[in-house]
């Protein structure tokens, strides 16, 4: 029993680490912009095909491939926050939300063009064997999961606290007219939260692609776990949300092996409307939630 | 409206030529609703301006359509003989003009020191690192309580503590013209003096200040000149001390029942 407990907490944790990463994307964007983006769960697809293409279809060096992939899906977060957010001439967070919705198809249709219905794989990421841990079995794949996803936390962290900008970016979430009024140019900044937390789908993507199949379709419900994850841990806060991916992985691992495999997407939205009852600002949420 | 004292508005033409900051039959709106009616005003280098009136007379309005905080507006605004109409607030800082805006606006959550240094962010994009330290230090030691609390967060000092940081972040920036947004508001008699001091001593120090205070008398004190401003128009203007004995003023912003100066108007 032990041993199987193990062995979900190691599925969980893994997991876990990819709704932290998808989640980090939409507290990014949500703090600088209070905008919540229904595109983040395509920018999670887009880094899974564009891993695949680029290392098993360019057959690109690994690293070379995901940086590109990475980059690639923080371009098209810059431009969707060009072409569809900025030129809307009354921002109501209500029609935000539905152009990011529309952004999330299009992009959907632009891939099902590109890469076809079929479904993708990837290898893992080096081929060393599994590790063998008090009985259970722990893929190799899972530690490059948890390594990255930590360096990325660890990476964003000392961008917030040691770097001008990334201060900056804290202060237009804290106050967007304070920020302005000392010379920090929101526009800017809300750019850049568009790129980094694209980004951040991106490498979610490309951390899933070798664990899953991947297709076009994909990215919608690894963006609702994403967003659930986010919600868990309290929307705005970047702890929050690797606590929210660690507890939804784990939890949705433990409900998948101690119950039965066909709870598992059902548990994370019975812990979204759990939360959203009983603690709409999350675990480690302050922020007042606006109704509109 | 009579103008019972002062120069009058249009006499003041002779020192245009000379002023930093020149305003001219400004109209500002929100939405439909004129909140300025026609308000001209200028500001000469060097000089620490008074901006008095009551509540909702445009003061702060005023003063977020200089920082370009407001966009809707007509008229003319030139600062160093450069209009400033269509720049956003990141450009009005750029050129010179630091706001320290009502209610504070720090940054909570950051220490004094981030809070500080956020204040010369366009200039850190300039790479003025050695200037910068260097103000840091002045600003330090015009306002010491800053640098014992100076890894203390914004959110946790005390509202006086927190106006001089408001201060001290605004002048971080390095402005040509200082805008004060009711610095005294909210603070003990004790620490309103504290804080008109500095500005007397950054007006010794070749600083030009524009300052909006619903504390008239103090600010008048301090001031080399003052308007007042009432329903979106400017009605007087003068001397500091001039408006300090204007029996009007004294009425209306110094103690005496403001109704019956309105009254005594119309």
């Amino acid at each position: 029993m032990v041993q199987e407990i193990l062995q979900y907490l190691f599925s969980g944790v893994t997991n876990g680490a990819i709704y932290a990463v998808i989640a980090l994307g939409f507290t990014m964007l949500f703090s600088t912009t209070s905008l919540i983006n229904f595109a983040q769960g395509e920018f999670v697809m887009l880094g899974a095909m564009g891993l695949i293409t680029l290392w098993k279809g360019f057959q690109l060096p690994l690293g070379v491939a995901f940086l590109l992939s990475t980059l690639g899906v923080a371009g098209v977060g810059l431009l969707m926050e060009r072409l569809a957010i900025r030129t809307v001439r009354k921002p109501h967070p209500i029609v935000l939300v539905i152009i990011t919705i529309g952004a999330s198809i299009l992009l959907k249709g632009i891939a099902m063009i590109a890469w076809g219905k079929d479904a993708h794989s990837a290898p893992a990421f080096s081929r060393h064997p599994p590790l063998e841990v008090a009985g259970a079995t722990l893929l190799f794949q899972s530690l490059w999961i948890i390594l990255i996803v930590v360096a990325v936390v660890l990476a964003l962290q000392a961008f917030y606290r040691k770097s001008l900008t990334g201060k900056a970016m804290q202060a237009c979430a804290i106050n967007r007219k304070a920020a302005s009024l000392i010379g920090i140019p929101s526009e800017k900044m809300t750019l850049l939260a568009f790129a980094l937390s694209a980004g951040m789908g991106g490498i979610g993507g490309v951390l899933v692609a070798p664990i899953t199949m991947s297709s076009y379709d994909m990215g919608m419900l690894l963006g609702l776990k994403g967003f659930c994850a986010a919600m868990l841990g309290g929307l705005g806060n970047s702890w929050g949300a690797v606590l929210g991916g660690m507890l939804l992985g784990i939890l949705e691992a433990m409900g998948v092996g101690l119950f039965s495999s066909s709870l598992k997407d059902a548990i994370a939205f019975l812990l979204l409307l759990g939360i959203l009852y009983v603690r709409p600002s999350g675990i480690l949420g302050e922020k007042a939630i606006h109704r509109f | 409206m009579t103008v019972s004292m002062g120069k009058t508005l249009h006499e003041s033409n002779t020192c245009e030529r000379a002023s930093m900051l020149r305003i001219r039959n400004l109209k500002c709106y929100y939405g439909r609703i004129r909140a300025i009616n026609g308000v001209s005003l200028s500001v000469r280098p060097g000089e620490l301006i008074a901006l008095i009136g009551a509540n909702g007379a445009g003061k702060s309005t005023l003063l977020q359509t200089i920082s370009g905080l407001l966009q809707n507006w007509e008229g003319e605004i030139l600062f160093q003989k450069e209009p400033l109409k269509g720049l956003r607030p990141p450009g009005i800082v750029e050129r010179g003009i630091s706001l320290v805006p009502e209610g504070r606006m720090l940054f909570p959550p950051m220490t004094v020191l981030d809070n500080l240094k956020l204040g010369a962010y366009r200039r850190y994009r300039r790479r003025e690192h050695t200037a910068i330290e260097e103000d840091l230090e002045e600003v330090l030691q015009l306002f010491p309580v800053l640098r014992e609390r100076e890894k203390q967060q914004a959110g946790t000092l005390s509202g006086g503590e927190q106006q001089m940081l408001a201060i001290g972040r605004a002048l971080m920036a390095k402005p040509r013209l200082l805008l004060l947004d009711e610095p005294s508001m909210g603070l003990a008699p004790f620490l309103v003096r504290l804080i008109l001091d500095v500005l007397v001593q950054l007006k010794e120090q070749g600083m030009t200040i524009l300052l909006v205070e619903q504390n008239a008398r103090a600010a008048l004190q301090i001031a080399d000149r003052g308007y007042v401003l009432e329903n979106g128009k400017m009605v007087l203007e003068g001397n500091g001390c001039d408006l300090l004995a204007d029996q009007d003023v004294k009425r209306a912003y110094l103690g005496k029942d403001y109704r019956e100066f309105c009254e005594g108007r119309s």
